[in-house]
């Protein structure tokens, strides 16, 4: 019993130790001296509060009954660090910006704030914890049980050691945990604390493993020879079991609450992690370096049927050597504590923001306008919690009779906390994830692990008949909790984790897929997913000025008098409102929210606030916002490619009116050339005929005749030329004035013929006309109309080149009257099609009657009458085609 | 369109792109790691379990510790070149947590 006292002292004084060491980090956070404290170093050994005292204690047990098994638990959390880009580098920065308290904080503020989905989380939290917090009363008891009564066989509880441990614990965690209501804040003293603890453990296993491998083994060669000659001497694994294990402990490690809160919630560096990144795998290959030594050592120094899972403590001792024995039992005593510790804090913020504070807002009787401090109220939540988390984990104690090994009961308890990984993985990484997909899968997979694993591992018969277990509830049998779907022979805890997880992740998908997820969970999912591109969202409340003060008092209730007034004070000068209170602008209300929800959790804050703001407006165009960087890009890419689309398109037509410019240029320049050339010729002719006139003497008065009437043909076709080009310059002008008369179209065609031919240059041309078609009445400019027929008539003549010349003359009566002038000469050449009405266009040189103006002339006065002139090509000759409305229409003009 | 401007003047961006491009291959490792982790780690499914050709308890510990130091060590070695490239200018940020 002398034993039993010295361990209670030194245990006291270890606590006393621990309680020193809190006190003081505290203090010097408050006075600003904490720099050290938030070391990378103080942020890895607070991670090892993943080494309850099942990995303490149980590793060993563990590789005595399995062999290397027990290595997987550290496998995975060591990839899972050393993955770190991946995973956990967005969980730190997502905590951080979205000021996140708990695991189930981060699944309810992913999928919009559900606060059904936080109590989901926080009951499978309490649930899947307690069995671990069971664990470690039970390592704390067995421990000193080993130390009282001398029994190292038995292990049996003989007192109430548990119920001590329980209570000191949930005191020293009422007592650093619970100093301030920020969760979101560092508790430094606690961090602290559980660092000592970590170098303790890490340094208790290493002496102990020390003195056996050195002390007792022989060395390192001597150590190897004794295990490969021990029964552990060949390597045996269950394949299954052994990669199993390594995704459930890494899933456990992202999921477990009391590591999320060292983890994501007590950072306050990110780059901590880095150095966390390969230290703290370091700390677990300490931590399992010399397990197999001592698990080889306690099989062959101590008698059969000895507990293994106590080899770490029973070792030292049966050689005598008291103090190692002490410090080893602190080792497992800090892994318990810290632990515990860790745990219940974590998971008294989950109950108090989600399953507590909810209900408070509820039934209080005017909500969250109530004046006066609601932190009492949050704190007392708080530490009632505690002590209710510590005591569940007494009760499940008491229950399941303290019997099963250690290791068993931590596998329980991981694979029920792993549920939440499918939420956490789909919220962080696919957008897709829907608050109904999350609450589906949640459900699946915690109800399949509560039936396969959690209700069976409290004994046979418990909760769960033995009669199910055999042959299936009412005699399903593909319904048999260890053997789902008729698949029998799996691993239990290996089945639990395929179907729960399968299912989990299967409902998950499914339900996310099959839903519509609200405007909150997409802009959560928005900012979640993509919290590197964008580190502030905006949601959107919308809030009138009154209610500044309503929320100043909610404020004070929950922050604090002077943080809320220092933080409304900070934000009115910022607005550079002029007095205390600030405008409600949604940034502000943003902020307030994130302040809010350090203290309470992001659901509890949501609702808080919204019951002052009034509902959250969240727009389309919050939506639209919150589009990633990537649509973001692709918008303004797709502005600048529309830009330069316009531009190219004004490029297109600036170049294309340049060129008309250069067209029209180098049209008038060859108008002005043609021109003169053809003013020229008759000049010519006309100035060489003069002269010879006035000078040449002894003329025969028929050589004057001669010349004189060259000089008159000349100015005659110089008149015309001058009169064509005036009439075109008229036409093309649109000055010229109709004389608008009713007429017989035969009349027309009569004098346009008569005409013609009256111009006796060129052979005779028979016509073929159609007087019955030709009797329609026109209203338009007849001798505009006749000027057209004539130039027609007269360039057949000209040019037809047929042996006997004739020209078809049709008629198409109607409200637009159709003439046709068709000859049976060659036609025209396509390129000639193109130019003939154009002005000086000529078809061919040799019998330049005319200027070339005819046809040009011919258009524009068939565009002024409404009509139009065309070539009509594919006659067997060259044909033209008058349109005309038979009636001028005014509007035409 | 920084770096375009810089390219314009020569040197520098031939200079910042390298910069770049080796921190992205930091990245890339760091990325890699736990997967060869993950590989040596199942590795020991395919050893042979049964008779005299079985693998020794002494050997599996020589593999599977020195295996996890090596990765200790290439894990930390990654961590102080992220955090190296995180201190120089024009680094990724705080924790080279940019991308």
């Amino acid at each position: 019993m002398t034993m039993l006292n010295t361990l209670v002292a030194v245990c006291s004084l270890y606590a006393l130790f621990l309680f020193a060491i809190a006190f003081a980090a505290d203090r010097a956070a408050m006075r600003g001296q904490a720099r050290w404290l938030r070391s990378p170093l103080v942020y890895t050994l607070s991670l090892s509060i993943y080494c309850s005292a099942w990995t303490f204690y149980g590793a060993v047990g563990s590789a005595v009954r399995t062999g290397f098994e027990y290595l997987a638990i550290y496998l995975g959390p060591s990839l899972v660090l050393m993955g770190w880009w991946w995973i956990l580098r967005k969980l730190v920065r997502i905590g951080r910006t979205q000021r996140l308290t708990s695991v189930a904080d981060l699944i309810s503020s992913r999928y919009g704030k559900s606060n059904l989905l936080a109590v989901g989380v926080t009951i499978l939290a309490v649930v899947g914890t307690t069995p671990y917090i069971a664990l470690q009363l039970q390592s704390v008891t067995l421990s000193f049980e080993v130390f009282g009564v001398g029994d190292i066989v038995s292990g049996q509880e003989s007192g109430h050691t548990a119920l001590w441990v329980a209570a000191g614990l949930a005191l020293f965690t009422v007592i650093f945990g619970t100093r301030n209501l920020d969760a979101n804040e560092r508790h430094n003293g606690v961090v602290m604390a559980i660092a000592v603890e970590a170098v303790v453990k890490l340094a208790a296993l290493l002496t102990v493993g020390i003195f056996v491998v050195w002390g007792l083994l022989g060395g390192v060669s001597g150590a190897l020879e004794r295990i490969d000659a021990s029964e552990l001497g060949q390597w045996r694994i269950n394949g299954g079991r052994w990669t199993g294990m390594i995704v459930l402990s890494g899933a456990a490690f992202l999921c477990l609450p009391r590591i999320f809160q060292v983890l994501v919630v007590e950072n306050d560096n990110e780059t901590h992690l880095r150095t966390a990144s390969w230290a703290f795998p370091l700390y677990l290959g300490l931590m399992s370096l010399f397990v197999v030594p001592i698990a080889v050592t306690g099989l062959e120094l101590l008698p059969a049927g000895s507990n293994p899972d106590l080899f770490v403590l029973t070792v030292p001792l049966s050689q005598g050597r008291d103090g190692l024995a002490v410090l080893s039992f602190l080792g497992g005593f800090s892994s318990a504590t810290s632990m515990v510790i860790v745990a219940a804090i974590a998971l008294s913020t989950m109950v108090s923001n989600h399953v507590v504070m909810p209900l408070f807002l509820r039934f209080a009787k005017r909500g969250a306008k109530v004046s006066g401090d609601v932190r009492h109220v949050v704190l007392l939540a708080r530490r009632l919690s505690i002590v209710g988390v510590v005591m569940l984990g007494y009760l499940y104690y008491r229950l399941s009779g303290g019997g099963a090994a250690l290791s068993s009961i931590g596998e329980v308890s991981f694979a029920g906390v792993a549920q939440v990984l499918p939420a956490m993985l789909g919220g962080i990484f696919w957008r897709g994830g829907s608050r109904v997909g999350a609450l589906a899968g949640l459900t699946l997979g915690f109800g399949c692990w509560g039936y396969t694993l959690f209700l069976p591992s409290f004994g046979a018969g418990v909760f769960v008949p033995d009669s199910w277990m055999v042959a299936g509830p009412f005699g399903i049998a593909w319904l048999r909790p260890q053997a789902l779907f008729g698949i029998e022979g799996m691993d239990p805890l290996l089945h639990t984790v395929v179907w729960s997880l399968t299912l989990n992740a299967g409902g998950f998908v499914l339900a996310s897929l099959a839903s519509f997820p609200r405007p909150l969970e997409r802009l959560q999912g928005a900012q979640f997913v993509n919290v590197f591109d964008h580190s502030t969202g905006p949601p959107r409340w919308s809030g009138k000025v009154a209610q500044t003060e309503d929320l100043m008092i909610m404020a004070q209730r929950i922050l604090g008098a002077r943080d809320a007034q220092a933080l409304f004070e900070h934000e009115a000068r910022r607005q550079a409102t002029g007095g205390t209170l600030p405008a409600p602008t949604p940034d502000f209300l943003e902020r307030l929210e994130r302040e809010l929800a350090g203290s309470v959790g992001a659901a509890t804050a949501h609702a808080m606030v919204g019951q002052i703001v009034g509902g959250m407006s969240v727009s389309v165009e919050d939506l639209m916002a919150v589009a990633d960087e990537t649509a973001q890009l692709m918008e303004y890419s797709a502005r600048l490619e529309a830009q330069s689309q316009e531009l190219a398109r004004t490029a297109a037509k600036l170049r294309e009116a340049n060129s008309k410019l250069t067209r029209l240029s180098v049209q008038k320049d060859a108008f002005l050339s043609q021109i003169s050339h053809e003013l020229r010729t008759p000049m010519t002719s006309i100035r060489a005929f003069s002269e010879i006139l006035r000078d040449a003497d002894g003329l025969t008065p028929q050589e004057h005749g001669k010349y004189a009437s060259i000089i008159h043909d000349e100015a005659i076709r110089l008149t015309r030329l001058l009169d064509d080009l005036l009439d075109l310059s008229v036409l093309e002008n649109g000055q010229v004035n109709l004389n608008l008369r009713p007429g017989l179209l035969s009349d027309v065609l009569d004098r346009a013929v008569a005409a013609a031919a009256a111009d006796e240059h060129g052979a005779r041309v028979r016509i073929w006309r159609d007087p019955r078609a030709e009797e329609v009445m026109l209203n338009t400019d007849l001798d505009r109309l006749s000027q057209v027929f004539i130039n027609l008539v007269a360039n057949t003549r000209k040019y037809c080149d047929a042996a006997r010349p004739r020209l078809d003359i049709r008629v198409r009566p109607g409200a637009t009257v159709v003439i046709d002038f068709i000859d049976n000469g060659a036609g025209l050449s396509a390129e000639a099609q193109d130019v003939i009405f154009e002005k000086f266009s000529r078809v061919s040189d040799q019998k330049a009657g005319g200027a070339g103006l005819g046809l040009a002339i011919c258009r524009q006065i068939m565009t002024r009458l409404g009509g139009e002139v065309s070539y009509l090509s594919g006659q067997g000759g060259t044909a033209f085609r008058v349109v005309v409305p038979a009636r001028y229409a005014v509007a035409a003009q | 369109m920084a770096q375009d401007g810089a390219g314009l003047r020569g040197k520098p961006l031939v200079f910042l792109e390298r910069q770049s491009y080796r921190r992205r291959r930091v990245i890339d490792a760091a990325r890699v790691l736990p997967f060869i982790g993950l590989l040596l780690w199942l590795l020991p499914l395919l050893w042979r379990e049964e008779g005299a050709a079985a693998v020794r308890s002494s050997s599996a510990i020589v593999f599977l510790f020195g295996t996890w130091f090596a990765l200790v060590g290439a894990a930390a070695v990654l961590s102080w070149k992220l955090a190296a490239q995180a201190r120089e200018p024009g680094g990724a940020g705080p924790g080279g947590m940019g991308e």
